[in-house]
């Protein structure tokens, strides 16, 4: 069953169209990433959804019921949903426990047992109840926040670059935390995000927009191994591009005669990610190249290796290995089919 | 942008405040077009040649010269005291801080007083200059100094790595930055100094504003008053529109932002017993002689100190101010929300027509409700409301900018939150924006009723026949030359104000923007 329907989405900050013309279908009980960069209008189609922007054309469909349509415009406390903002927007006048129980109604019995359920949903001691959104390290305000957005049982919940103020360390246990939590109510789920990797470890279903237009839409792997243009290829991580020939599955490159899935014919661009390269002794039949530099972090390492035509490529190679030294020959080898892209 | 967007889908939760906010602009904006149509009373031709007589030009001279002498020197002594404060080595620089705003809790007009009543001798420019200078200057003290101290240093660490010294960097680097304070701080010295009454007339130098209350009271007549007026209302344009235009574009001061260091304090060196001096003296003359004249004058000739007349002023003066403050608030609340939360070319319009309103001085627009009641609304000449409106017309802006700054704690991600969870609008409002926003109405009440206490120009046009306010109490009798009855008043009117001052201090060590 399909929980949010968006067609023909319509959008725009005074006279800049954001949002041209946008589709969405998430499924209930699914988890949707929207991917892009800053600015492509990702936040504007989260707050139509939210209602806390009006569309200028376009339906959206919220279980089953028209949230937005010509002539029809539900407000946001009408709509079941949950939101959490990039900050959190916790209310910094009231209590970590008001704050959970704040869309609740006041003469709702099971209100207190209600906010300690979800303070232990989103894996926070329930003393914490007690304390001012101020006392809270930004992980748990994001916690809270969470708690709050499922406070009413929302048929959806909608994540505004949620753990993008938070530093690398704590992002990771609270996006797990997160998940969990979001996994044990079963909810639908949608995610705004600019960050790649969030992105892909997060969803089942992954929206790249660009420029107020949807790119692709996929689930995680079908959009890092088959992105549908370069540009999306480009942002969904590190990329390795070179020219090419392409005819019948396969591309003629610096690299050598390589499968691909792309059916476009001629000069092409091809494109493969770095983990797909793989160094090794320099022999016959192997593209060689000379390695330029390393940069090392720690778990992997990206290698920089100038092909015999000039080119450059980047390998991937995991940080417990013996590193090439700068200078050294190796041979460069490709695994799996690559991408190819029309030239520009 | 985003604020944007949450105006646009409540449009229609927003009609009654956008409504709300048209009128108050309309009725702030009513005394200009009010004095506009009675100065043509008799005709453009009539207007033209009262304007062009040789008393006008008097006036004139005597306004700008007070203007250019007092607005400098308030600058030169306001710049130097803040960096002598902020940015040396000075000893005991936080008294000396308190010790150069403190002279905001004496009225103006009781600190002529003072003076007048020691040295009677006292008159002209060089007189009104010497007391409007020691009264003002805290305007531009205080928004300088609290952009020195919130400056970022790298820029003056910077400069000092590149071989500047002391001087040159305060001269090269931090002058231009608070360049928007310095002209701030003079814009609104000027402005009180067109809309200054009581200082003038104790004094004796005639400008525009005390040659209008003079006409008024020998004639009742507000059509020749309307002429002078709209004089002062282009001066006041002249002052606001060259303000404007020394600003310029560019902003120059980042604040605030990343860690905060102290700055190396210059070393005063062979300066410092002279600057000492010096600072002693100022403060002699700023605070010293107030201070003396009002004991000097308290209970003499056995004036009592608390009489009943002194209880009736003050507790219709607390009356006043009390209305005043509630009414300004309520006024301004809509005008600062829709400002924040809703910026469209109206609300950008009614945001400049309320901030030229409310410079306009306090004798115009007293006299503009004085036309008004007498020719069209004759119910409401000579009663308290009239007086409050003009009170909430004067003193709007104090409102407004501690209710605008209230609003930057209620960003509209809180208002979308609470949508987000089921929270109509007008709940929102009482849960959410009032909670936050309630000191900010408080400190802005709190603003407007304690200069509601000391105001006089328009209190004396205004008030209706037998109510004394604390002011007009001290006028009748400093006035009278009784500077004894006087006394008493002049000290309940520092008392009343010294919170203002205190508040004024503390939210500027916390806010420098």
């Amino acid at each position: 069953m399909t929980e949010l329907l968006v067609r023909d989405v319509v959008a725009s900050h005074g006279p800049t169209t954001v949002l041209h013309g946008v589709d969405l279908d998430v499924a209930a009980g699914s988890t949707t990433a929207i991917l892009g960069p800053s600015g492509c209008g990702k936040t504007t189609l989260l707050r139509v959804v939210a209602g806390f922007h009006r569309p200028d054309a376009g339906t959206v469909t919220l279980g089953g019921q028209t949230v937005v349509a010509p002539g029809v415009v539900i407000a946001p406390e009408s709509r079941g949903i949950g939101y959490v903002a990039q900050e959190g927007a916790l209310f910094p006048h009231l209590s970590v426990a008001q704050n959970v129980g704040f869309g609740l109604s006041g003469r709702d019995r099971g209100r207190e047992a209600r906010v300690a359920e979800l303070l232990d949903l989103v894996g926070l001691p329930r003393e914490v109840g007690r304390r001012r959104p101020d006392q809270l390290s930004g992980g748990q305000q994001q916690r809270v926040a969470l708690a709050r957005a499922l406070a009413r049982r929302p048929r959806i919940v909608l994540l505004d670059e949620p753990f993008s103020s938070l530093d690398a360390g704590l992002r990771t246990s609270t996006r797990r935390a997160v998940a969990d939590a979001l996994a044990a109510e079963g909810v639908t789920v949608l995610l705004v995000t600019h960050d790649q990797d969030e992105a892909l470890s997060f969803a089942d279903q992954i929206v790249v927009m660009e420029a107020g237009h949807v790119r692709q839409v996929g689930t995680p792997q079908q959009v890092y191994a088959a992105p549908s243009d370069r540009a999306t290829a480009a942002f969904l991580g590190d990329l390795v591009t070179l020219v090419g020939t392409c005819s019948d599955g396969v591309v003629e490159c610096a690299l050598g005669r390589l499968p691909t899935l792309c059916a476009a014919g001629g000069q092409v661009e091809v494109a493969l990610r770095p983990e797909q390269v793989i160094l090794g002794p320099a022999i016959d039949g192997r593209a060689v190249g000379t390695v330029l530099r390393s940069d090392y972090f720690g778990h992997d390492v990206l290698v920089h290796t100038q092909l015999e035509d000039g080119s450059t490529v980047l390998a991937r190679v995991t940080g417990s290995v013996d590193l090439p030294e700068p200078g050294q020959r190796v041979g460069v080898h490709v695994t799996g089919p690559v991408l190819a892209y029309p030239l520009v | 942008m985003r604020t944007n967007t949450l105006a646009r889908r409540g449009v229609g939760a927003m009609t009654p405040v956008v409504v709300v906010a048209v009128l108050v602009s309309a009725v702030c904006v009513l005394p200009l077009v009010v004095i506009a149509a009675a100065a043509m009373d008799a005709g453009p031709g009539e207007a033209i040649a009262s304007l062009l007589r040789p008393r006008v030009g008097e006036l004139l001279r005597n306004t700008t010269l007070l203007v250019i002498v007092t607005t400098s020197a308030c600058i030169a002594l306001g710049v130097g005291g803040a960096w002598l404060v902020e940015r040396t080595d000075l000893p005991g620089a936080r008294w000396w801080r308190i010790a150069l705003v403190a002279p905001l809790a004496v009225p103006a007009f009781v600190n002529a007083y003072a003076w007048v009543s020691l040295r009677p001798s006292l008159t002209g420019l060089g007189g009104a200059a010497l007391i409007t200078t020691l009264s003002y200057t805290p305007f531009v003290f205080l928004p300088v100094a609290a952009l020195l101290r919130g400056l970022d240093n790298a820029w003056e660490d910077t400069a000092r790595s590149l071989g500047l010294g002391p001087w040159r960097t305060f001269a090269r680097i931090v002058l231009p930055q608070v360049r928007p304070a310095i002209l701030g701080g003079g814009l609104l010295v000027a402005l009180h100094l067109l809309a200054e009454f009581g200082v003038l007339a104790l004094i004796r130098f005639p400008t525009f504003t005390t040659a209008i209350l003079e006409q008024y009271e020998a004639a009742f007549d507000t059509s020749a008053g309307a002429v002078l007026a709209v004089a002062l209302m282009a001066l006041t344009a002249i002052v606001l529109t060259g303000e404007r235009f020394a600003r310029g574009r560019r902003s120059h001061a980042r604040i605030g932002a990343g860690v905060k260091r102290r700055v190396q304090p210059a070393p005063l060196r062979k300066w410092r017993v002279p600057t000492l001096l010096a600072l002693t003296a100022y403060v002699a003359l700023s605070l010293g002689v107030p201070g003396y004249s009002l004991v000097h004058w308290l209970g003499r000739d056995g004036a009592p100190i608390l009489s009943t007349d002194l209880v009736t002023a003050l507790a219709s003066t607390l009356g006043l101010a009390l209305a005043a403050g509630l009414l300004t608030t309520a006024a301004a609340l809509p005008v600062a929300f829709l400002l924040h939360h809703h910026r469209t070319p109206l609300t950008e319009t009614i945001e400049r027509v309320t901030y030229l309103a409310s410079s306009l001085p306090g004798v115009v627009v007293a006299l503009a409700l004085v036309t008004l009641a007498i020719r069209w609304i004759g119910p409401l000449y000579q009663t308290s409301l009239l007086l409050v409106i003009a009170y909430a017309i004067l003193f709007i802006p104090r409102a407004m900018v501690s209710i605008r700054a209230a609003l930057a704690h209620a960003p509209s991600g809180l208002m979308e939150a609470s949508r987000s969870l089921g929270v109509g609008p007008w709940q929102t409002a009482r849960r959410v924006l009032l909670p936050l926003i309630l000191p900010g109405l408080l400190s802005g009440f709190a603003l407007v009723f304690l200069a509601t206490c000391v105001e006089l120009t328009a209190t004396l046009l205004l008030a209706p026949t037998g109510t004394t306010t604390l002011a007009t109490g001290f006028w009748a009798a400093s006035d009278s030359l009784d500077y004894a009855a006087a006394a008493p008043y002049a000290l309940a009117m520092i008392l009343v104000s010294a919170p203002l001052t205190w508040l004024i201090m503390t939210r500027e060590a916390k806010d420098p923007s």
